[in-house]
């Protein structure tokens, strides 16, 4: 298991240069471009705010073994370890302490490093501030690989419905309507105990329940695209079929994918923090804290910093993927109808 | 008093780059009672906003920043707000271009007309139904008693502009604005909406302000004319005068693109280039960039009107100078 | 079979239908079928113009579309060149598809917002193997704008940034790109302004000047059409109902519903206000067409045979009406002959 680090870490390195390329693609292609900086007009803080998580997932998944420091046990020095892990190494105390505290909750014993505990300490003494900001990683790997294993299976089958229609249309309606006629909630606990718990389960889960809604979308924004006049004009061409669904009809939905993307970002991680409550979610997650402090919440002086800190961070978090995604539209949605006025 | 519509120096502006871009720039208009007045142009001249400022209703971020607007004899810019609801639908009304957006769906077109009458007169239900079946069967809708009970999804194009006419028209408006109303519309309908309208108006004397860019509707359907271009009216005067003698170069130039008008097989006049954006609207005379007429002081001056027999009037410098020798 | 000699049409269509099923409820049962065209049979000649007129649910825009199978007819024989077009597979079609190119009337809707005009330009070429590389098409592309009067340099922008009057030009350009022999013109310049229409005009009549275009031309503006098509096609409710020439139609329209057509459009002749509808009535629809002639219904002439037997075509004026008033075997004309010449 030594390896999962080595996977992680090529990942990043592929999410990065894919980013890079979009970079690229981006810059060439003027429509983007214009949409691209009237985003960062619009809505310059929520950017900001993404990608300072973005950020700090980033530095959570890069991870490799070794490098002990004088005073950690054997097994630290196999366990491959993240930029995040590294600063915050050795950081915990016994048990529960208030943010700053200089002592511990229960008891009023000193603590290992009074005041330095921005948000508190957990059950095991861990700083809340480091679980916090390795849930980031969490979020945006729920959000992202699952968009990745959504959005093309959603693509993949709503275009092929919308533009062939016929025997694939019905069989893709029919999966569809049974999908969503399944208690979304149900069928995610089933598939979880079925694959076994893990993230890539979760995500996979997740992706599986989530890709009627972008089908649907995308089924009938084909049928709509398919009988423009620019489509006919390509039959006409005699360009194949084939490149007509990659050139005319994938860039025009491409705004409808990212706005779902964006969308459906925020809908993913509030179901994982659902599926931690129901104790089937994620290790780690901003879910899996706010799980835990059910029990915080019942004691007697109540114990909040927990619950506040994922909390914050999963408001904060979703508060800007969405504005970034509101703006996305109005960018986007009017931009192919505000033709020469 | 015989003047129903009256405008005067209206200028409406809308947000542009910078600042405000007036899209109707100074305009003024008269209507007489029982007049059919024809405002024409081409898409983008004004003549659809300036519709909608007749009855407030310029659409956001539009602004009507200056003018005079009176409806009867009364002033309506000052009005207050629930007083202008009073006067639109009742003293002024509206037949719009696409008559499949502009009824509710969802309501039978016999109490969309019931409701405009209950709106604005003390009736009961059933002396409002009378009345509405009453003008179903002026506007010509076969088997009105049924009809009235019908949805707009069950109605034919012409059948709904009928329907719209009806309701334009049961409070006995003093002025009827109408909008492109047979744009839409097959050509064989057309010519039934529009010798509906000429009876109409015949019967009740209502003015008419007839928004088209269809010179051939102008002709059998007006008594004046006002040709807009980019804002600004150009050339104004009675029927004949502004289609058979036109003075202004536009002008001109659209009767002579006309096909209808030209020799088969003969190449059309063109006005070359395309109308100009807002932003690049010269100081003087908007048309000067594309006017075969264009003098040098053009585009520097806007024209005065230069006033012709008949109260014909032609907004040219070239005409002016004609005129003057 | 190879091309026959000159005096054969370079377009002949016989008999084309084209229905559209109605199908309702959630079993999608098939309860009737929208006659789009039905039974329609007309000629173009190389280098000529045929004005297929009529108003909505007509058909003429499904019988564009249909010869160039852009919708797929049930039955009739589209004869290009020597070959029956829709008895070819898609394979053999796809030749074809080079010489027989479409314009259609939205400005907006006919090109991708997504894609450079140089390559919304050149992607038929790039389908039919024209221009040996990139570098060549380009040049084509440039040649190509020039001549519909645009500015080469512009290649590299996007529709959104063009006047509607231009995006019909590169509508224009993009089907003359693979080197057509007849074009079809969807009401071309329908959504135009009429001194934006002038210039459209200008440039097709020089195009097929200078190429020998043929073009079938699909409008309901009867003042284009007299101005613009050597023969003219009218057509009602699927059906043609007169064929002829376009002066002689104009002069002397055979068909009752070409009269009325005809009275209706208004004039812009100040000398001549005319407006007085004969034609009453609303247009029917084509997925339950009248029994008889299906012009029956709105009709001032029709008699009792108009409401039981469908007519065929009759040889009238310079080609042929679909009316029983032109039946050289009908005895007893109706009291009330056809009206004089109408414009």
């Amino acid at each position: 298991m030594a390896e999962a680090h080595v996977v992680s870490n090529l990942v990043v390195a592929l999410l990065l240069a894919a980013g890079v390329a979009v970079g690229f693609f981006v810059r060439r292609n003027r429509l983007w471009s214009e949409a691209a900086v009237d985003l960062r007009r619009r809505r310059p803080w929520a950017l900001l705010v993404v990608a300072l998580y973005v950020a700090v997932a980033v530095l959570d998944s890069v991870s490799w073994v070794g490098g002990a420091e004088a005073g950690e046990d054997v097994v630290a020095a196999y366990k491959a370890r993240s930029v995040l892990d590294r600063a915050f190494s050795d950081f915990v105390e016994a048990s529960y302490s208030a943010p700053l505290a200089e002592a511990e909750f229960y008891g009023g014993a000193p603590l290992v490093y009074p005041g330095r505990h921005l948000l508190g300490t957990d059950i095991l003494g861990r700083d809340v501030l480091y679980m916090t900001l390795k849930g980031a990683r969490v979020a945006l790997l729920i959000g992202g690989l699952t968009s990745l294993i959504a959005i093309p299976l959603a693509l993949l089958l709503g275009v092929s419905a919308g533009y062939y229609g016929g025997r694939i249309d019905d069989v893709v309606f029919f999966v569809m309507s049974t999908l969503a006629s399944i208690p979304g909630l149900l069928l995610l606990i089933a598939l979880i105990m079925a694959m076994g718990r893990s993230t890539l389960s979760v995500c996979i889960a997740l992706g599986v329940t989530s890709w009627v809604g972008l089908c649907r979308v995308s089924r009938g924004e084909t049928l709509k695209l398919r009988e423009l006049d620019y489509v006919q004009a390509a039959r006409a061409l005699g360009v194949s079929e084939f490149r007509i669904v990659l050139r005319h009809i994938l860039p025009n939905l491409m705004h409808l994918v990212i706005i779902t993307f964006v969308l459906m970002f925020s809908g993913l991680v509030l179901s994982e923090a659902i599926l931690s409550w129901l104790g089937i979610g994620v290790d780690g997650s901003w879910g899996q804290m706010i799980d835990q402090a059910r029990d915080e919440l019942s004691r007697e002086p109540v114990i909040w910093w927990n619950i506040a800190a994922a909390g914050s961070a999963l408001f904060g978090l979703l508060l800007a993927v969405n504005f970034v995604g509101d703006a996305l539209r109005d960018i986007m949605d009017p931009r192919t109808l505000r033709e020469d006025l | 008093m015989s003047v129903a519509l009256e405008v005067e120096d209206l200028v409406v502006s809308f947000p542009g780059v910078g600042e405000r871009t007036p899209v109707v720039d100074g305009l003024g208009l008269r209507v007489e009672v029982g007049e059919t007045l024809a405002l024409v142009g081409e898409s983008g001249c004004g003549k659809s906003i300036s519709a909608l400022a007749c009855l407030r209703l310029v659409p956001r971020p539009g602004r009507i920043d200056r003018g005079r607007i009176a409806v009867g004899g009364r002033e309506i810019l000052d009005l207050s707000v629930p007083e202008m609801r009073g006067l639109r639908g009742s003293e002024i009304s509206m037949i719009f271009q696409e008559p499949m957006t502009s009824l509710n769906p969802v309501v039978n077109v016999g109490g969309q007309v019931i409701e405009a009458i209950r709106l604005h007169e003390r009736v009961s239900r059933s002396a409002a139904r009378a009345r509405t079946l009453d003008l179903f069967e002026q506007v010509g809708i076969p088997d009105a008693e049924e009809r009235l009970d019908a949805y707009p999804h069950q109605l034919s194009g012409g059948l709904k502009q009928r329907v719209m006419i009806a309701m334009a028209l049961a409070t006995v408006p003093k002025v009827l604005i109408a909008d492109e109303p047979t744009t839409a519309l097959d050509v064989t309908i057309q010519a039934q909406i529009l010798q509906l309208l000429r009876d109409l108006q015949r019967d009740s004397d209502t003015a008419i302000l007839l928004i088209t860019h269809d010179l051939g509707i102008v002709n059998e359907l007006s008594d004046r004319v006002a040709v807009m271009y980019a804002g600004r009216k150009v050339e104004e005067g009675g029927r004949v005068d502004v289609l058979a003698h036109s003075r202004h170069p536009y002008t001109e130039g659209l009767l002579r693109s006309m096909p209808a008008l030209a020799r088969p097989g003969e190449r059309l006049a063109e006005i070359p280039g395309v109308v100009p954006p807002p932003d690049e609207w010269p100081r003087g005379c908007r048309f000067s960039g594309r006017c075969p007429r264009a003098l040098p002081h053009c585009p520097d001056q806007p024209p005065a009107s230069t006033p012709l027999p008949d109260e014909h009037r032609v907004w040219c410098h070239a005409v002016a100078e004609d005129v003057a020798s | 079979m190879s091309a026959p000699a000159g005096g054969q049409p370079l377009l002949r269509v016989e008999g084309l239908r084209t229905w559209f099923p109605i199908r309702v409820g959630l079993m999608r049962k098939l309860v009737g079928h929208v006659r789009a065209v039905d039974d329609v049979s007309l000629e173009v000649e190389a280098g000529r113009t045929l004005a297929l007129v009529g108003e909505s649910g007509c058909g003429k825009t499904t019988v564009g579309r249909s010869i160039l199978r852009l919708e797929e007819p049930q039955a009739g024989r589209v004869w290009f060149e020597g070959e029956d077009l829709l008895a070819l597979d898609p394979v053999q079609l796809r030749p074809y598809r080079q010489k027989l190119q479409i314009v259609f009337q939205d400005p907006m809707a006919s090109l991708n917002p997504r894609m450079r005009v140089r390559e919304l330009v050149a992607e038929g070429m790039r389908s039919f193997g024209i221009g040996a590389d990139e570098a060549e098409r380009t040049e084509r592309v440039a040649s190509l704008l020039e001549r519909v009067q645009l500015d080469p340099d512009w290649m590299w922008r996007y529709p959104h940034e063009f006047s509607g009057g231009q995006r019909q030009r590169l509508g224009i350009a993009r089907a003359l790109a693979v080197e057509p022999r007849l074009l079809v013109l969807d009401e071309a310049v329908s959504a135009l302004d009429v001194s934006i229409q002038a210039q459209i005009l200008n440039l097709l009549g020089d195009l097929q000047r200078e190429l020998g275009l043929a073009y079938l031309f699909i409008t309901h503006d009867l003042s284009v059409v007299r101005y613009l098509a050597h023969q003219v096609a009218v057509m009602y409710v699927g059906q043609i109902v007169e064929r002829g020439d376009t002066e002689a139609l104009f002069r002397e329209p055979q068909h009752p519903y070409t009269r009325g057509l005809l009275q209706a459009v208004p004039s812009a002749d100040p000398q001549r206000r005319s407006l007085e509808p004969h034609v009453l009535g609303d247009v029917p629809s084509p997925a339950d067409p009248p029994p008889g002639c299906r012009f029956h219904t709105r009709c001032a002439e029709a008699f009792e045979r108009c409401s039981r037997e469908e007519p065929s075509l009759f040889r009238a004026g310079s080609g042929e009406a679909r009316c029983f008033l032109l039946d050289p075997g009908q005895e007893g004309a109706p009291a009330g002959s056809p009206s004089g010449p109408s414009v």
